[in-house]
């Protein structure tokens, strides 16, 4: 933040706005990757949430593999959905609590620019870590072993559109003390389609159909998620600051 | 007239416990929402009244405060 | 156009206009709901292949059509509230999310009924049965997030975005849905295409929808009214109001 700061008040080119948003976003990017980087466990914690959700499952059905490989795509899905859900609350609390996030609603740039700045830290420090993992618990489900990469790359593309719709809910309820239950109960059903086409890329891989429609519609998805919900997270986070 | 008696009617070929069951949920939902909605506006105007009488029982009064 | 919406926007000029359309609104559906219902329950002939438990359609299918009307509507209002601070339409959208809970409440509760004798089991994973099933929570997202406010206007705010976001996404999620189940009976009604049905099964039911839109808008009106009494309490016309008549 203090080299924004200082960029805006040294700034007298006259292409400040432009030249001022790529550093502003490059800065925020940075600062969040820090911190997250010092705060380990935020990034652990979904991916052991994720492991252990999946460990329940041949507890609570059966550890017959054919029944477990039937319902994997949908249980894989299902928990990287749950795990992403957990790891939303933590999104702007931090910054919310010390103050930052009112900095970040007062600088010169454009809100929207800079909160697309934190989901993507989020999206690579949640997301991408859950699409990674997902195949090594696709093994533990006897997940059939040509859909591993689908299951990862359908994983990457639709979290990305989780971590853009959860930050609204997150932005929404970043003020209220408990608002961990009403954020699920928010962002759960925004995220149906995600994962609908999701658990179908995997599904379709498994039975040898072409997966590309599948993983087309996740990135149309993502695509208009990224149009949309940043304007959206930032107008909820001016709510849930100012209000 | 598709039935030819008042029994009949009542028995909906059979299914007379789905199709009655249904009907009276929706009827009670929207009579429920009326009947809602009316004592709601009673008891707001009865608080609004009470509120008045006591503002002009004591004198000093600022109608715009709220 | 802009004086007449912020003409729109006093509550004072609402509720004065509001009682003038009230009993007109009234009249229409009770007239619309009560002959749609003689008249789709005892004269409309049974289905085919369904026999009389088709009748739960006239129940079902206005219901279903309203629970996704109001929703539209409230998203409106939100859009109206948060481009033109008209706080009538912030009170119109908070009374519409309870009434559009309770209508897609019933739609499911019908379908669900109407599921026993036409599947032979209480619920199917049907795709519209579904899609008004992920409606209703997102009624309760809205009801709840305005709810966790303290600040009035904060919530009025945050539910406002909710339904708007809710509404782009309810056309998504109904056809993701629809993908997901496509072995579905098709819409078996559609105000713009020729009925599939037969024109005596068809008539009840536009009436029907009729009524229950007519419904929707006069209980609107009613609780906005009770809504701007609550909100305006203080308000110097609202006592002279309140202390002249009622």
């Amino acid at each position: 933040m203090s080299r924004t700061d200082a960029e805006s008040v040294r700034g007298v080119e006259p292409v400040e706005p432009l030249g001022g948003l790529g550093v502003a976003m490059a800065a925020t990017l940075k600062r969040d990757l820090t911190l997250a980087a010092r705060r380990r466990s935020d990034i652990m914690n979904p991916l052991a949430f994720f492991a252990l959700v999946i460990t329940l499952f041949p507890l609570g059905i059966s550890p017959q593999p054919a029944l477990l490989a039937t319902i994997a795509p949908g249980l894989l899905w299902v928990a990287a959905l749950l795990a992403t859900l957990l790891s939303l609350e933590a999104l702007f609390r931090a910054d919310y609590e010390d103050g930052s996030l009112e900095q970040l609603l007062l600088a010169p740039q454009p809100l929207p620019a800079l909160v697309l700045g934190k989901v993507c830290v989020h999206w690579l420090m949640t997301g991408l870590p859950l699409a990674l993992m997902a195949p090594l618990l696709g093994l533990l489900l006897a997940l059939p072993a040509e859909s591993y990469l689908v299951l990862s790359l359908s994983l990457a593309l639709g979290s990305i559109s989780l971590s853009l719709i959860g930050a609204i809910g997150a932005a929404l309820t970043v003020g209220l003390s408990r608002g961990g239950v009403l954020l699920s109960l928010l962002v759960l059903p925004l995220n149906i389609p995600v994962l609908i086409f999701g658990t179908g890329a995997v599904q379709a891989a498994i039975i040898g159909d072409p997966v590309g429609p599948h993983l087309a519609i996740l990135g149309a998805l993502c695509c208009a998620a990224l149009m949309m919900a940043p304007f959206a997270i930032a107008a909820s986070l001016r709510i849930s600051i100012n209000g | 007239m598709a039935f030819d008696s008042l029994d009949v009617f009542f028995a909906m070929g059979g299914h007379g416990a789905y199709v009655w069951s249904a009907w009276a949920v929706a009827a009670l939902a929207m009579v429920g929402s009326v009947v809602h909605a009316r004592a709601e506006h009673h008891r707001l105007l009865r608080d609004i009244q009470r509120r008045v009488r006591r503002d002009t029982a004591t004198p000093r009064t600022d109608h715009d405060a709220s | 156009m802009w004086a007449f919406i912020h003409k729109f926007g006093s509550p004072k000029w609402f509720y004065g206009i509001s009682a003038r359309l009230l009993p007109w609104c009234w009249s229409l559906a009770v007239m619309l709901i009560l002959v749609g219902s003689v008249w789709g329950l005892a004269f409309a002939p049974a289905d085919y292949q369904q026999g009389d438990s088709f009748r739960i359609i006239y129940v079902h299918v206005p219901a279903a059509f309203l629970a996704q009307s109001i929703f539209v509507s409230m998203a409106v209002a939100a859009l109206v509230f948060m481009v033109w601070k008209i706080k009538v339409a912030d009170m119109a959208a908070a009374v519409m999310a309870p009434l559009g809970a309770t209508m897609t409440f019933v739609a499911l509760f019908t379908g669900s009924v109407w599921g026993m004798p036409t599947w032979g089991t209480w619920w199917i994973w049907d795709a519209r049965l579904t899609s008004m099933l992920i409606l209703l929570f997102l009624y309760v997202g809205v009801i709840a997030l305005r709810g966790a406010f303290t600040s009035r206007d904060s919530g009025a705010r945050a539910a406002s975005v909710l339904s708007m976001v809710g509404v782009i996404n309810i056309p998504v999620i109904k056809y993701s849905v629809d993908w997901w189940y496509t072995l579905h009976q098709p819409a078996s009604f559609s105000i713009t295409s020729r009925p599939s049905m037969p024109v005596e099964m068809w008539w009840p039911l536009l009436l029907m929808v009729l009524g229950f839109y007519a419904f929707f808008i006069a209980i609107t009106l009613m609780r906005t009214r009770n809504e701007i009494l609550r909100r305006e309490a203080g308000k110097h016309w609202v006592r002279e109001l309140a202390a002249g008549g009622a």
